[in-house]
This record gives structure tokens, C-alpha cells and sequence, in this order.
């Protein structure tokens, strides 16, 4: 008996990859940008400190979607 | 992406055994092409082969280090005490990396790191903004060398900073034994804070500089490349996407200049970071 396909996915599938490793870090990325953006609302004169630790912690995040993206150009 | 890059360096070879001009070269080719890795890998300039190999990133790394050093030699052997706009602008950049970067991070004890962070914040500026320059057109960061000397540099520094501090053991105990949490979490915490301290932090201060700078520029090469290929090759009302394309490769420019000054404040905060991390006290 013959199946019919409906759809299919040719070509390497490791191409989506970095689509699903930015998915992670896009909600932390809008969390932490978010979160401190209310603390600088609420308190504006601790607004530097806030920026400063908020950088740190972008950088934490950010890091993972790269690794993604590096992982996309050596496991192919 | 194999076949993607042998299909491009195929492309590549064909297209030197024809005598075309640089010219016909650039506004004739046989379908789009996507830019891939092996845009970071341009043939040598001399010396191929050997451990010497100098290509046009190369170039571009002494062109920035050049440009970079005579600025500042300009604005060093003009300095008045009035500054002229010049000299202001030279200014807002120091004052830039002392007033939001060391001031905040390290306090008063940082003053004595100043010039490392300096000299880091603006070759990475420097290093960072070929990339959007006409006629250079790649970061000099974007291949992992240049940023893995700079990590190493960071990584050198705050492992002997500390250890100058607190002695080989209290550096360790220190770092490695954070106080405040009961014994049996240990087993956990200190190898997960030894792969960070010895590992993790260098290895990411580099990674997240190489592939910005690769992302920024694969970014850029797909926007002008679909342009080209839109303007040049496609029928039709096809031609009108590349007044699209066109626009959104303007838009990733600014982005880009805005992406060097970030990255180079990051890495530039990080170490900052880092180093006062090795230097605290007991906390």
C-alpha cells in the first residue's frame, strides 16, 4: 500500500536549529530587558546600577543564542 | 553547508578561468549566490600556506591598528587645554570608559586598571567598525583570533590580579568555595564555579565578540547580495524586492555601528566585571 506523503522536509534539518536556540533566549532577553525597565521606572535613581547589572546579565543570555548560531556553522 | 561551500568555491574557480574584468565579474553571475563561512577565508595576500599567510583580513586588522594609533598620536601631540571639537571627541571616549564602565564596576580601585580597559574598549571599537567601512567590509574581530588574544589577555590578568591579592589559596577558596551555603552543596557548586572562573569566562568574552561580528557581517553580505541579484537578475516586478532588500542592508548598517560600540562596551564592562570579581574581599 502506498502512503502518500503530505509533506517533506529535504535538505539538512540542522538549518532549523538556530531558529529553536534563539526561541530560549529572545523570552530571557524580553524578561530581564522588561524586568529592569519596571525596576528604572519605579526607582529612576538606582537606574545606573540597574543598567550596569542588566548588561552582565544580557551578556550571560545573549551568549547562548551565539553559541547556537557557531553550533549551526560546525555541526553541519 | 558543505555542499553550499563546495558549490561556492566551485563557482569561485570557474569564474577565474574565464578572463572576465573585476567588473563583469561583480554584475554577472549565474544565480544568487548566499553568503557562507568561507567569506572569513579569503586567499592570501603572500605567504600562503605558511603559519605568515596574510589575507585581507589581516590588512584590515594593521589598517585599523594604524588608524587607531594616529588618531590618538594626533590628539595626543595637540592637546590644549582648551579642546578644540577634535580633541573633545577624543576626550568623550576616555571620559566614556571611566565615568560608565570602571567608575560603576570597580570603585576608586579600578583607576589603577584604567588604561588596560581603555586600551581594550577602544581596539575593539576600532577592530569592530571595519566591518560597516566601505572598501574594508569585515570586522577584524570577526575571525576567533584576535578576540581569543584579547580574552586571554582579560583571563591572564584577573587569575594573576587575584592570586597578587589574596595568595594562590584564598584566590581559590575564594572564588571556588563561595561562603554562605551548607557543606554538601559543594560537590556541586565548585566544579560548575570552576568551569566558570577557568574556563566559561574567557571562552565567552571571546565567543560573543567573534560571532557578533560574523553574524553582523553574514547579516550584511545577504542583504547586498539579494540586492545585486534583484537588481541585476531578476524578471520583472522581481526588481522592486531589491529596493527592499537595499533598504533593510541600510537599516543593518546603522544596526552594525551600533553592534560594535555594544560589543566593545560588553566585553570591555565583562572585564571590568571579572576583575573586580578577582579582587573583592570575602563576600
Amino acid at each position: 500500500m502506498d502512503t502518500t506523503t503530505l509533506a517533506e522536509v529535504s535538505g539538512n534539518v540542522a538549518t532549523i536549529g538556530y531558529g529553536l536556540a534563539a526561541v530560549g533566549p529572545g523570552i530571557g532577553l524580553g524578561i530581564l530587558i522588561g524586568k529592569t525597565i519596571e525596576g528604572m521606572a519605579r526607582q529612576p535613581e538606582v537606574s545606573g546600577q540597574l543598567r550596569t547589572t542588566m548588561f552582565i546579565g544580557v551578556a550571560f543570555v545573549e551568549v547562548l543564542a551565539l553559541l547556537g548560531l557557531i553550533t549551526g556553522f560546525l555541526f553541519t | 553547508m558543505g555542499n553550499l561551500l563546495a558549490a561556492v568555491v566551485s563557482a569561485e574557480a570557474a569564474d577565474s578561468g574565464e578572463s572576465k574584468s573585476y567588473i563583469q565579474q561583480m554584475f554577472s553571475s549565474d544565480g544568487f549566490h548566499a553568503p557562507s563561512i568561507a567569506e572569513f577565508f579569503p586567499p592570501a595576500i603572500f605567504g600562503d600556506g605558511t603559519i605568515y599567510e596574510f589575507n585581507r583580513i589581516m590588512l584590515i586588522r594593521v589598517i585599523a591598528a594604524v588608524a587607531l594609533l594616529a588618531v590618538f598620536w594626533i590628539a595626543a601631540s595637540r592637546a590644549k587645554v582648551v579642546p578644540n571639537r577634535f580633541q573633545g571627541g577624543i576626550e568623550f571616549l576616555l571620559d566614556f570608559v571611566k565615568d560608565q564602565i570602571v567608575e560603576p564596576v570597580m570603585g576608586h580601585e579600578g583607576k589603577k586598571f584604567l588604561p588596560f580597559l581603555t586600551t581594550l574598549f577602544l581596539s575593539i571599537v576600532a577592530f569592530n567598525i571595519t566591518g560597516v567601512i566601505p572598501f574594508l567590509n569585515i570586522a577584524g574581530t570577526s575571525l576567533i583570533g584576535l578576540p581569543l588574544v584579547m580574552a586571554l589577555w582579560v583571563y591572564v590578568m584577573y587569575l594573576f590580579q587575584g592570586v597578587k591579592k589574596h595568595g594562590l589559596g584564598g584566590y581559590l577558596k575564594n572564588s571556588l568555595f563561595p561562603p554562605g551555603v551548607p557543606w554538601p552543596i559543594y560537590f556541586l557548586l565548585t566544579p560548575i564555579e570552576a568551569l566558570q572562573v577557568f574556563i566559561l569566562r574567557p571562552a565567552t568574552l571571546a565567543l560573543r565578540l567573534a560571532a557578533n561580528m560574523i553574524a553582523g557581517h553574514l547579516l550584511l553580505v545577504l542583504c547586498f547580495a539579494a540586492t545585486q541579484y534583484f537588481f541585476f537578475e531578476a524578471a520583472g516586478a522581481m526588481k522592486a524586492m531589491g529596493a527592499v532588500t537595499f533598504a533593510a542592508g541600510f537599516a543593518f548598517v546603522l544596526f552594525e555601528i551600533f553592534v560594535a560600540l555594544l560589543q566593545a562596551y560588553v566585553f570591555t564592562m565583562l572585564s571590568a566585571v571579572y576583575l573586580n570579581m578577582a579582587l573583592e574581599e570575602e563576600h
